[in-house]
């Protein structure tokens, strides 16, 4: 306890003297996010400074191991560093699908040499992963995959396409899933293969969304080399490794219902623009969706919380993940409808400075998507129905 | 604090789960129903539960308590909410101990707790006057007299106030009507001259009363807390009290719930399980979602009250607020989902719809505390 304590103000020191005051203020657009990698463009000296000194400390990974770079922190010194950085609105120094997704499952099933290789890298936010998981004909039934490879001793040859690939543009490295053994049952020919972006016959075009935005890319591979020595463990076991990748995906996704480090209180945006009246907000039908909103908000955050104080140090959730999954994206897209609302008229603004550049509409409509990517709602309750509640059928 | 049971945590509550399931199941209620019984409880089951310490769980060691704290209170009437047993725990043990606790004098908390403890003593809080939850509209009087005040009013929705030895009454000894100041508390025996008590019964089997007050004549030592200030103390023991509704109203959804998903793997039509059906498996799959949130805001509830923390009002709105939806919720689609057999009242899942209205509406339902959570923070 007095060790915890300790490390409790060495962070709150820390943080104090290294996180830039800038890295303390909300989001204003979405190049405040820092996604790191070989093309990234730092928005500003602080966003620099701001990851390379957590990436020193392992920060970024906290949980991980210091032989990886992580911070090598337990559970309970990882809950206080996050609180800490709760505590003074500090920005996420990195935001990672190398953290968030193939890092647990390099960690869990990568060989010694994947991991040394990869770990590290993600940690400074060297290297932006993206995930090829989609195809244009498998979506929710994603063990129905085609993309396929021909067996040429050391290596495969690759031929198909992804779709869905966030950032797929913007991508160093790739996690794909690929049919290995076209003769296997659907589950058991597919294999989870790392290969770099820059590989020749690698292509990547965008989709425009209706939020106006790409942050989405088709992927197409055409006789494209990808190294028997970068499938993560063994080949055409893959399926299992993509599910428990999954579960950290919707676990991820499932943060998006928790209020954000840098995102403001609903409530409080609220007032700013509508005003109270005798202390109550002036619009009553409005304040009781947003309470209810952030009653929501609440219920949710200490679930995951729960959750997690449940669960062995670093274990996965399970089927759990599933429900996570559902609440944060329903949340989420609640929370932009009440944006939306709370913004009326100004919220409709497209482009110009002032909206910065339609900040607030293109969020409502990216949001939209929550509940579809990572597997939709529909089926995050068909997963909770049949493998928590064991329902037939 | 990690939001987790810890070992004797554990063990009380299946020490809990293991007795109500023996002595106080739903058919107990059905019995004291059918009986007409007046008090709406069983003595005898109450002494067995002093036997057990649950009597004694707040109360602080030094007047024979366990100190076991809310978590452990906590975990008892979330059991008692899954077999929706009456009893005076809520009234006493919770709302009259914490109002003792949090307002009394040594003097006073030694003369009541240690019976409180020992099951021999029952408490009741009188607040409300009017038909809907408004704990600072008090227009019952305390005036001084002598060396002590004399009351007169009328209380009503008072739990368990039929059964009191004590009540600890709410009157004005200053201020306006719906001022929180100027609001004080006193302990008088509920026979005291001048005291009518009226007991009517509400629509599952359980007692309240509504409470006269005519010229009741009590001596300053009757001082709950200090005068004019009664609100700070009052506000506590009504959030303990929502959060102990809560963790009742908890126990009673994982039950309702439970029972339902048994239901939907048993009943066939259409020669299939009902469970089989994709309408019914993802309301089932939202439903135990619901419930899993609800576990974790109890606990951190509960967890609250024991450490006294700083956001004790906010949460105890918030938890007030999404069980009293939740569990209404599910009590509902309980019947839904039962079918025909679930309206009728010979099979047992109405009762969980009943009690639930219940426990939702004393001390303020959801929409109540909404508007007090909101203003809690600020808009």
């Amino acid at each position: 306890m007095h060790e915890l304590k300790q490390f409790k103000s060495e962070v709150r020191a820390w943080l104090e003297a290294n996180c830039p005051e800038s890295m303390r203020q909300p989001y204003r657009s979405e190049v405040d996010v820092c996604w790191g990698g070989r093309n990234w463009k730092f928005q500003s000296d602080d966003q620099q400074a701001w990851l390379q000194r957590m990436a020193e400390k392992g920060w970024t990974a906290p949980s991980w191991p210091i032989r990886y770079g992580g911070g090598g922190l337990d559970r309970e010194h990882a809950k206080i560093l996050k609180q800490e950085l709760k505590r003074i609105d500090a920005r996420a120094p990195l935001y990672s699908f190398g953290i968030s997704m193939i890092g647990p499952a390099l960690l869990k099933y990568g060989s010694e040499e994947l991991k040394m290789q990869h770990l590290p890298p993600i940690v400074r936010g060297e290297i932006r992963w993206v995930q090829g998981y989609s195809e244009p004909n498998a979506g929710s039934d994603l063990a129905s995959l085609q993309a396929r490879a021909d067996d040429l001793g050391d290596h495969y040859i690759v031929n198909g396409s992804k779709i869905w690939t966030s950032y797929g543009d913007q991508g160093d490295w790739m996690f794909v899933l690929i049919r290995t053994d076209p003769q296997a049952p659907k589950h058991q020919g597919i294999s989870l293969i790392l290969f770099d972006m820059n590989t020749p016959g690698v292509t990547t075009r965008p989709i425009l969304l209706i939020s106006g935005k790409s942050p989405f890319t088709e992927t197409f591979f055409e006789d494209t080399r990808m190294e028997k020595n970068q499938v993560v463990g063994a080949p055409n076991q893959g399926w299992a490794i993509a599910k428990y990748l999954l579960t950290h995906e919707r676990e991820m996704i499932g943060e998006t219902g928790n209020l954000q480090s840098g995102a403001e209180l609903l409530s409080r945006v609220a007032v700013k623009k509508l005003g109270l009246d005798n202390g109550r907000l002036s619009n009553p039908v409005l304040r009781t969706d947003i309470a209810r909103f952030e009653i929501d908000e609440v219920c949710h955050q200490l679930t995951m919380e729960r959750a997690r104080d449940e669960a062995q140090a670093g274990a996965s959730l399970g089927p759990a993940a599933s429900m996570f999954k559902y609440y944060g994206t329903e949340l989420n897209k609640r929370r932009h409808e009440l944006l939306m609302t709370v913004g009326s008229h100004d919220a409709l603004v497209w482009a110009g400075t002032q909206s910065h550049d339609g900040l607030v509409p293109r969020l409502w409509l990216r949001s939209k998507g929550n509940s579809i990517e990572g597997g939709t709602s529909e089926i995050q309750l068909n997963i909770v129905a049949k493998r928590i509640l064991g329902l037939p059928g | 604090m990690a939001l987790v049971l810890n070992e004797e945590q554990r063990m009380l509550k299946e020490s809990a789960k293991d007795f109500l399931r023996q002595r106080a199941p739903v058919s107990h209620l059905r019995e004291l129903r059918d009986s007409k019984s007046m008090s709406g409880f069983s003595k005898e089951l109450w002494t067995e539960m002093a036997e057990m310490g649950w009597t004694a769980i707040l109360i602080p060691e030094q007047y024979g308590g366990l100190e076991y704290g809310y978590s452990g209170l906590g975990i008892v009437l979330e059991e008692t909410g899954r077999t929706l047993t009456p009893s005076p725990l809520l009234s006493t043990c919770l709302m009259g101990v914490t109002a003792l606790v949090k307002g009394g004098s040594a003097e006073q908390c030694g003369k009541y707790l240690p019976e409180v403890a020992s099951g021999s003593h029952l408490l009741a809080l009188a607040v409300n006057e009017s038909s809907r939850h408004a704990p600072y509209t008090v227009t019952t009087t305390a005036k001084t007299s002598d060396n002590g005040f004399r009351l007169a009013g009328r209380k009503t929705a008072v739990i368990d106030g039929h059964n009191a030895d004590t009540l600890i009454v709410s009157a004005r000894t200053r201020g306006a009507d719906n001022d929180s100041d100027g609001i004080s508390l006193f302990l008088m025996p509920a026979d005291h001259p001048g005291i009518t008590i009226e007991r009517y019964r509400v629509l599952d089997t359980h007692c309240a009363s509504h409470i006269m007050l005519d010229d009741v004549v009590i001596g300053g030592d009757a001082l709950l807390g200090e005068l004019h200030q009664g609100a700070a103390v009052l506000d506590r023991v009504l959030d303990a009290s929502v959060i102990g509704q809560s963790a009742e109203l908890l126990g009673l959804a994982q039950e309702a719930f439970e029972r339902t998903l048994e239901y939907l793997k048993e009943r066939k039509q259409f020669g299939v399980p009902i469970g089989s059906f994709q309408a019914l498996q993802h309301r089932a799959a939202v439903m135990f979602g619901e419930i899993e949130q609800c576990k974790s805001i109890v606990l951190k509830a509960l967890h609250a009250l024991d450490r006294d923390d700083g956001d004790i009002p906010e949460l105890a709105s918030l938890v007030k607020a999404k069980l009293s939806e939740t569990a209404h919720n599910v009590a509902a689609e309980a019947i839904q989902m039962h079918g025909g057999i679930g309206m009728t009242d010979e099979f047992d899942i109405g009762f969980f719809l009943k009690r639930c209205q219940i426990l939702e509406t004393f001390l303020g339902d959801r929409y109540f505390h909404l508007d007090r959570f909101a203003r809690q923070r600020g808009y």
